[in-house]
């Protein structure tokens, strides 16, 4: 018996041979490299967070556990991938669960938020990256939390998406998240906060 | 015309008829009278395209590489499906590799069976979904329901739809027919658990959608989404929302199955760098939309423990197999062309018949499930849905020239239907509308070939052999003033002769 794939895979290549497609050449003339400075990156992605709706706070390295305490300032407990570092918190007064494997995605309702790094940010565009390394944890940590509090750094700051992409490793869970989920469904009224975190905070680091 | 399978065993078939959602219970200019007369959807149309329109000239404005961007785009999806037997065999041993299990479906009747045995063989009475255009296409719901499986949709628009017992009628906001207080009625009526009290705010009727769905991400076995984007090299899939109902659909159960169209392949990881900037963009306005996952087979530790993919054909390779007409192939569902289409502006989606609405509708429905010979087979009438002004190619991210895609079909529709008093008519429409596409390529789609004219929504009298054909329908259309200088061109007045000539002779 011929099966579904050689079937399929017949039709697609009669169906090209009876009609032969040209070569595609493909332009790559867009932008691609854009060295943008530290300081018009950081604008770029301020500005798009805050318009975002997202909580933007800066700090120089030294001010980290400060800057995150604020930034946690009505959680109580929160949980934390199991590669963050842990000097974030310092100055964080609430009880921090690390995440092992086997905290259910109930017990993840239950915390008031979580903390997490990030692999890459594009400042057009305001959206951070995250690839679910040992500092950001499984997607369900960063999900299922009502808060979400996001550590980058500015050196992982890049201008556009292509310079962005090109920094991911493609077979990692991948999340763009550009900020807290939101929804136009009902007479295009914008209403943020349906399944996602509905709070989302970037601690922008500008040094490191 | 490349319809010659010379030597083959005849040309790849269609979508199957009685399954799932490509064709209509009726003709096209019926359906949309019905939709003419609902005042209320057409407010809610004309507000929602208007904004979403103006959101996304803002957007498009501020990108200086922009038509370069478009340019990459159409490439990259005319390479892919170019080369599409080499990526999709790649495509399958990536997935295979990383630990996903993958499956091809003919139809929409084996993608429907391969899920529902997915399903059932993992003792799940309940699959949550993401909003996902192939499966609502194959029927996918409906199947399962008949199986003894209730699909949650969890998309908040879709979930609208879905407990309004209702079709969708807008690709990207797909219960805009609905206002905040139907929205309410329907929940109260439908919504298990329902608070009472519910206002109509979009606030609270959001807050209750979290609150209904949250209990059941959380006890989730199975999900089944569709797919934006499946990168061939990598074997990542991708899928792009707002809500986070796809992050938790992605996320939260055992097992996950996607069911994709073989045409949304793109060769490498780095083509992505071209999509992620055109799709946010043309489809909600905005520079990114919330949340987009991707992901490669599966991942210890970190979400489904089961993967399976389904690879769906479904009249598409009969779409592939026509030279011209797999350019609509290239479709990333962006919706652009609907929110500039004056058409579907007025008529909203339901009036086309299918899964895929307005100008992008009109070209990929009839090529996916057929037109048949019969006069009133509703997706013979989707290809004169339109009154070619272009808008919809000026906006396309992948550049798809639906107008001349349209004529296309138009002139096939007439070739199949020969012999009957309205394909007379038509082969002379369509024959004038093959000289007002060159025209129009000449002058860039501008306001010309509108056959259908009319200023008002109402069909006025047109020229002979027209005005019988247009007279039995009742069409909106734009003004028609630059149809009518095409008319009385020399142009114009040649191709009429001819179809008349040939009309005479008996040709047709
Ligand atoms: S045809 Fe073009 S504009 Fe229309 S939905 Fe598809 S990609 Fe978007």
């Amino acid at each position: 018996m011929v099966n579904a794939r050689d079937v399929v895979l017949g039709r697609v290549r009669e169906a090209l041979a009876a009609a032969p497609p040209r070569p595609v050449e493909i332009p790559r003339d867009y932008r691609r490299e854009r060295g943008l400075s530290d300081q018009r990156r950081l604008d770029m992605v301020v500005d798009r967070l805050t318009e975002y709706g997202a909580g933007v706070y800066r700090c120089r390295a030294e001010e980290t556990a400060t800057t995150v305490a604020a930034a946690l300032s009505d959680a109580r407990r929160i949980v934390v991938p199991p590669g963050l570092d842990r000097s974030w918190l310092a100055e964080f007064s609430g009880s921090v669960e690390v995440d092992s494997g086997e905290f259910s995605v109930r017990a993840l309702d239950e915390v008031d938020g979580v903390l997490t790094s990030s692999a890459v940010t594009c400042a057009e565009t305001g959206t951070v990256f995250l690839d679910a390394s040992s500092d950001q944890g499984r997607r369900a940590l960063t999900l299922v939390p009502d808060l979400h509090v996001c550590v980058v750094e500015l050196s992982s700051v890049v201008a556009g998406i292509p310079e962005a992409v090109a920094e991911l490793e493609p077979t990692r869970p991948i999340t763009m998240i550009s900020g807290p989920s939101a929804t136009s469904d009902i007479e295009l009224d914008r209403v943020e906060g349906v399944h996602g975190p509905r709070t989302l905070r970037v601690v922008v680091r500008v040094d490191r | 015309m490349s319809r010659a399978f010379l030597g083959l065993p005849g040309p790849p078939p269609r979508a199957p008829r009685d399954t799932g959602y490509l064709r209509g219970q009726r003709p096209f200019p019926s359906a949309a009278h019905a939709a003419l007369e609902d005042s209320q959807q057409r407010r809610n149309l004309g507000k929602a395209t208007g904004t979403i329109r103006d959101k996304r000239a803002r957007m498009v404005e501020e990108v200086p590489d922009w038509e370069r961007l478009r340019s990459a785009g159409a490439a990259i999806k005319a390479d892919a499906l170019a080369r599409l037997p080499e990526l999709l065999e790649r495509f399958e041993s990536a997935v295979t590799e990383r630990g996903g299990v993958v499956h091809w479906a003919r139809d929409a009747v084996e993608a429907n069976e391969i899920v529902t045995r997915l399903v059932a063989d993992r003792g799940a009475d309940e699959v949550l979904k993401v909003k996902s255009m192939a499966t609502q296409e194959i029927g996918l719901n409906e199947h399962l329901a008949a199986e003894g499986i209730s699909a949650v949709e969890t998309d908040l628009a879709e979930l609208i739809v879905q407990l309004g017992g209702d079709r969708p009628s807008h690709i990207l906001v797909p219960a805009i027919h609905r206002n905040r207080a139907e929205i309410r009625d329907i929940f109260l009526r439908e919504m298990p658990g329902v608070d009472p009290d519910l206002d109509d705010d979009p606030r609270s009727l959001a807050e209750q959608a979290r609150k209904y769905l949250r209990a059941k991400f959380m006890d989730a076995r199975v999900a089944v989404s569709g797919a934006n984007f499946g990168i061939a090299d990598t074997g990542t899939l991708s899928v792009v929302e707002s809500e986070g109902n796809g992050r938790m659909c992605l996320t939260m159960p055992e097992t996950l199955v996607t069911v994709m169209g073989i045409e949304k392949l793109v060769p490498s990881f780095a083509d992505l760098e071209v999509f992620l900037q055109l799709l946010p963009r043309s489809s909600t306005g905005e520079r990114m939309n919330p949340y987009t996952s991707m992901w490669t087979g599966v991942t210890a530790g970190d979400g489904p423990r089961e993967f399976h993919l389904v690879l769906l054909d479904n009249g598409r390779s009969a779409t592939l197999a026509d030279g011209v007409g797999r350019e609509a192939l290239r479709c990333i569902r962006c919706s652009a062309c609907l929110n500039v289409c004056p058409v579907y502006e007025r008529t909203g989606g339901k009036a086309y018949g299918s899964t895929y609405p307005g100008p992008i509708g009109a070209v990929l429905t009839p090529q996916l499930a057929g037109m048949h010979e019969t006069r009133d087979d509703p997706n013979a009438s989707l290809p004169y849905a339109s009154s070619l002004c272009g808008a919809c190619y000026d906006v396309c991210p992948v550049k798809i020239d639906i107008p001349s895609l349209l004529v296309e079909l138009r002139h096939q529709h007439v070739e199949r239907s020969r012999y009957t008093a309205e394909a007379a008519m038509m082969r002379a429409a369509s024959l004038a509308m093959s000289s007002a596409t060159r025209f129009t390529k000449a002058q860039r789609a501008s306001r010309l070939g509108r056959v259908l004219g009319g200023s008002d929504g109402r069909i006025t009298a047109l020229p002979p052999p027209f005005a019988a054909w247009t007279s039995a329908r009742d069409l909106p259309v734009p003004p028609r003033e630059t149809f009518r200088e095409w008319w009385e061109s020399e142009q114009g007045r040649a191709a009429m002769a001819r179809a008349r000539r040939e009309a005479e002779r008996g040709e047709w």
